[in-house]
């Protein structure tokens, strides 16, 4: 076994009640919200297993939707995310379904919309606060995220294998920060990389930079610490 | 690593080798492992204690139920009996351990921020005793620091020999670990030997060995909040007990094993899923109905 933090013991700090059914699900709406790139208009949740059957006693509905509104697993305001969707204009639903067998209990697709496009992502919350996305609209993915762990990057690009290496000598040019690790995956004619950082937060002027000085990158979505100090 | 370890018997050797307190040894693991300084492993854990000290200082003020109503409350209740201390049975410091206790707990409940400290569900019992354990000794902050860091250090101990997690092993794994961890962290508080905290933690998880996981409809209120109360004395009860010279008959490391065993042993009905034991009573199936959960067994 790698060596645990002494902070994975005295810690996260997190809005109660469950580490898989409140700040997984936060995470995995948020990755949602980060990968549609967009505010949404409207965002339909469909819950499958252990998500379908109990949500609303661990307010996994709430966290999702905070998740989708870039709350932090920690963020008080997580249980009042219906209230803040309502104020934005945001459209929500929930949807007991059966996913299918083979599915982890704790299963979510999630569609966003607005009038310019939709897409649907498929996570699921597998304990501790670690979740998993494995599906983006028709295509299979595999990104994994815990709650309270890094910042992450999620950089939409151009497919070109040459680009990992330049992306990640940028990166390591901002002082105080380390690649951590490093996700791939391929959608269509455009690459998914998600790098976990260490170190210090990020700063918007960075990630802009970042995101200039490649001309194959489409977009970068910073996505929010889960904060575990 | 030179500070690496994965028993208490890891730890007993670097304590002393390095003539060392458990918590030292801790906060210098974590320091090599991350490559952060002393000084910002310290300063998180302080950030640690401060969230952990607002949930408290909210929970005892707060009168608001959990959303279903279940809980909620009776963390007021109990510190305010502090007033009338002559007509309780327990002291100053039990009372209020108890108190905080079931405010960290009641607030996880209503959806507000605390540490899962080792998770959510057993997360009251260390804040109560090393928070209450504190204001009795009149403890500076880096005495509270210090206990937290051994708990913590018990805690990955138990992670590494058994789980965590009570959907593994039931409650033994979060109320279970968190009294053991409560009780090795007050032990070093009250300048017990790192020998004596690890009996203490020993002592404290005997007690718990075998307990089900069985809330009410799997939601993490009843019995949770009131079993982080009583766990509270349980840690107290066994670190008085070694500071009285009492040793653990049997050694930290194998209770942690035998912990790991009767997980393997035991029944996925009494492992956090609410189709078992508290969970299948009558009360039980009512708040099951409540949520609209399918009710699978009647007692």
């Amino acid at each position: 076994m790698s060596n645990l933090s002494i902070f994975d013991i005295a810690g996260p700090i997190m809005v109660g009640p469950s580490s898989s059914h409140t700040a997984g699900a936060c995470k995995i709406g948020q990755f949602a919200r980060a990968l549609f790139h967009a505010t949404p208009q409207k965002v339909t949740f469909y819950l499958h297993g252990s998500f379908g059957e109990v949500y609303k006693g661990h307010a996994t509905d709430r966290a999702l939707l905070a998740g989708v509104l870039k709350m932090r697993t920690s963020d008080p305001r997580l249980k009042d995310s219906f209230e803040i969707a309502k104020q934005k204009g945001i459209a929500y639903e929930f949807i007991p379904r059966d996913l299918g067998k083979d599915q982890h209990p704790n299963t979510v697709k999630i569609v966003l919309e607005n009038s310019k496009s939709r897409m649907e992502v498929m996570g699921r919350s597998i304990g501790g606060g670690m979740i998993e996305i494995f599906k983006v609209d028709n295509f299979k993915v595999n990104i994994k995220g815990t709650a309270g762990r890094y910042l992450s990057l999620v950089i939409c690009h151009k497919k070109d294998p040459n680009l990992l290496l330049k992306i990640q000598e940028r990166v390591n040019l901002f002082q105080g920060i380390m690649v951590a690790a490093i996700e791939k995956c391929d959608f269509g004619e455009k690459s998914l990389t998600i790098l976990s950082l260490e170190g210090r937060r990020i700063k918007l002027p960075e990630v802009m930079e970042l995101e200039k000085s490649i001309p194959e990158i489409e977009y970068i979505r910073s996505l929010s610490k889960l904060e575990k100090q | 690593m030179i500070y690496e370890f994965h028993t208490a018997e890891d730890v007993l050797k670097l304590t002393h080798q390095f003539k060392l307190p458990i918590s030292e040894i801790a906060k210098r693991y974590e320091g090599e492992r991350s490559g952060k300084s002393m000084v910002a492993v310290r300063n998180k854990m302080k950030q640690t204690r401060d969230v952990m000290y607002s949930a408290v200082k909210k929970g005892i003020k707060s009168t608001e139920k959990s959303p279903l109503k279940i809980t909620g409350g009776d963390a007021k209740k109990i510190y305010d009996s502090l007033k009338n201390l002559k007509d309780m049975m327990g002291n100053k410091l039990t009372v209020r351990a108890m108190a905080y206790a079931t405010a960290v707990g009641e607030q996880n409940a209503c959806m507000q921020r605390i540490v899962a400290f080792p998770t959510a569900g057993g997360s009251g019992v260390v804040p109560g005793v090393l928070f209450s354990a504190a204001e009795h000794f009149k403890a500076g902050k880096r005495k509270l620091i210090r206990g937290m860091f051994t708990a913590s250090a018990t805690g990955l101990i138990i992670a590494y020999g058994a789980t965590l997690s009570a959907a593994k092993g039931g409650c033994q794994a979060e109320v279970g670990a968190a009294v053991a961890m409560a009780a090795a962290g007050l032990t070093e508080m009250r300048g017990g030997t790192p020998k004596q905290c690890f009996d203490a933690a020993a002592i404290g998880l005997k007690s718990y060995l075998g307990l089900a996981c069985d809330p009410l409809g799997g939601l993490v209120e009843v019995p949770c909040i009131k079993r982080n109360a009583i766990g509270t004395q349980v840690a107290i009860g066994a670190s008085d007990m070694v500071m009285a010279k009492v040793i653990s008959f049997v050694p930290f490391d194998e209770v942690v094993q035998a912990m790991q065993n009767i997980a393997q042993i035991m029944s996925p009905k009494l492992r956090e899923t609410a189709l078992g034991g508290l969970a299948v009573t009558k009360t039980g199936n009512m708040i099951k109905q409540k949520l609209g959960l399918k009710i699978t067994t009647e007692l």
